[in-house]
């Protein structure tokens, strides 16, 4: 064999494991969920060809729009999230005794698994937990709330957790931004006698935009999939008011098995998502971030 | 200064006091045997602590074997990664072969798919290999992890060339070439993502209760919110259970904290 034609050879052996793999697991649903958006199938019976009809009956689905609107309303816990974890990461960006304590701790909410999160803060929320106790002692509210059963509560109650859980990681990824800015710079603009407060606003701010542009968007593609946290904690509940489209997927994939709307209900995240991915992916292609 | 210090060191302690009081008041709720649970003012004080709670929850509650489903599924899926992953990563590091770049940016791609889409046709296609319920399923599907093979690739690009090439002076083939020489440089960036993968199989739950149809298969993150939904009102059972499944990953995370950091810095994706 000529010896490129074996090198080629030998290059695809190795790559052949992980390309099988991702074909089967990652590129074929793509395809083939889009597919079955078109068929009408309950896993019982063959797949029946319904064409676009299911996307029809999605703009006649109240729970559909109900679904949609609350995914929407999520994506108000990005500003607060990045927000809160750039200053998070400003706090624990210095010389400090004891600094890598904090930082582990502020990170712990991020290795815990989804489970064992809902069932904390569901005992946190209780009616006579902890969420009532330390509020009511502030006098912020008059008498116990009752959170995760509360219509209009229970979305923020949630958003809430996601927010606890999601701080750490976000606050990792700005503290290597702001370890990536030369000192010099700053050191420079204090030397031409620059405010600490002016230097942190027209250096390091500006310095930290890509990584805030792609945490962002991050964030945002996973407010708008968001499950985990409804699935532990209210199953989309009261009266579907945390009811989103990924747990509207769920639903009717695996409770209802209509695979075939849920396909659907799929495909049209997908393409909001998508959306984002490509705003995402020439973002950080551009940013100047070296990211992979 | 000695009071803007003070005053630093507050403001840390009272965030750490946001993020970890879930975990503290639970172990405490776990490691109580009567008393009202939930009451205003809670009761915080560290009186009457015994393990009652853990050996009813280990004696009575198949926790022991959600503990070892969690192992296994956790070995084997850690185990298949790094063999995967290390081999895609090896020739689109260092080998340069027609087709190169695409499948590099096919791989790239996939970042972009949704992964929801996923779990409704993995489950057909896993039903259709007559593999739903068994081990294999919950973790055939993330053993080519994107993130891994981006690490490894990072790894493998960051070996000097002259090291190579001194070897097939020698006459060495390309797997010995891999297997003796490259490989072994390796190692702290195949730790970061077994890591990794260990956390991430250890906590699963929402593709592990998809596919397995039998309970006693579960994981234990699974098993946990199965437990729950059937001894709710068994809250210090279950606060009993939250600890120990959350325990080892709080200690694998402080060990090897370094590896974490790294892993995120160097392209964590999620």
């Amino acid at each position: 064999m000529p010896v490129r034609l074996r090198s080629t050879v030998i290059a695809y052996l190795f790559l052949l494991p992980a390309l099988g793999l991702l074909a089967v697991f990652t590129f074929y649903p793509v395809v083939y969920g889009t597919v079955l958006s078109l068929f009408e199938y309950d896993i019982i019976n063959p797949p029946r060809y319904v064409g676009g009809q299911q996307f029809q009956r999605l703009l006649g689905d109240r729970y559909f729009w109900i679904a949609i609107a609350n995914s929407a309303k999520y994506i108000l816990v990005v500003p607060v999230i990045q927000l809160g974890s750039i200053l998070l990461a400003v706090l624990v960006n210095r010389r400090l005794r004891a600094i890598g304590a904090f930082r582990a701790a502020y990170y712990i909410p991020v290795i815990t698994s989804w489970p064992v999160v809902g069932i904390m803060w569901t005992w946190m929320y209780d009616q006579q937990g902890i969420v009532n106790w330390i509020l009511r002692s502030l006098d912020l509210i008059s008498r116990p709330i009752s959170w995760l059963s509360h219509p209009t509560i229970a979305l923020y109650a949630v958003m809430f957790v996601t927010m606890w859980k999601g701080l750490g990681w976000y606050m990792v990824i700005y503290l290597a931004g702001l370890q990536s800015i030369p000192t010099e710079y700053e050191e420079a603009a204090m030397l031409d006698g620059a405010s600490r407060s002016a230097v942190f606003w027209r250096i390091t701010v500006p310095l930290l935009r890509p990584y805030v542009l792609l945490a962002s968007l991050i964030s945002t593609m996973a407010a708008v999939k968001v499950f985990e946290e409804i699935y532990v904690m209210t199953r989309g509940g009261p009266f579907f008011s945390t009811y989103t489209m990924f747990m509207y997927i769920f639903d009717e994939a695996f409770q209802e098995l209509n695979m075939g709307y849920a396909a659907a209900l799929a495909v049209v995240l997908a393409a909001v998502i998508l959306v984002f991915s490509v705003v995402n992916f020439r973002v950080f292609r551009s940013g100047g971030l070296e990211w992979y | 200064m000695v009071l803007k210090k003070g005053a630093l060191y507050l403001l840390l302690l009272a965030l750490a006091a946001f993020t970890t009081f879930p975990f503290l008041w639970t172990l405490l709720v776990s490691l109580r045997t009567r008393g009202p649970i939930f009451s205003i003012p809670p009761d915080l004080s560290l009186t009457g602590l015994s393990a009652a709670n853990y050996l009813g929850v280990w004696n009575t509650l198949p926790l022991p074997r959600y503990v070892l489903n969690s192992l296994y599924i956790a070995a084997m899926g850690v185990g298949l990664t790094l063999v995967v992953c290390s081999l895609a990563a090896y020739p689109l590091a260092r080998m340069r072969f027609p087709g190169r770049n695409v499948v590099f940016y096919a791989i790239i791609a996939t970042l972009m798919l949704p992964e929801h889409i996923g779990l409704i046709v993995n489950f057909i296609t896993m039903m259709r290999l007559r593999l739903v319920d068994t081990y294999a399923s919950v973790y055939l599907p993330s053993v080519a992890s994107i993130f891994g093979i981006f690490l490894l690739r990072q790894a493998y690009l960051s070996i000097p060339q002259e090291l190579e090439d001194a070897a097939r002076i020698d006459g060495a083939g390309e797997l010995t070439i891999w297997w003796r020489i490259l490989l072994p440089l390796t190692v702290p960036a195949l730790a970061t993502l077994a890591i990794f993968q260990f956390v991430a199989f250890w906590n699963s739950f929402l593709w592990p209760i998809i596919i397995l149809k039998t309970p006693d298969k579960y994981p234990l993150a699974a098993g946990l919110l199965y437990l729950r939904g059937l001894f709710a009102h068994n809250t210090r059972f279950i606060a009993a259970g939250t600890v120990i499944a959350t325990l080892p990953i709080i200690v694998v995370f402080l060990f090897t904290q370094r590896y974490f950091m790294r892993g995120i810095t160097a392209g964590a994706i999620r």
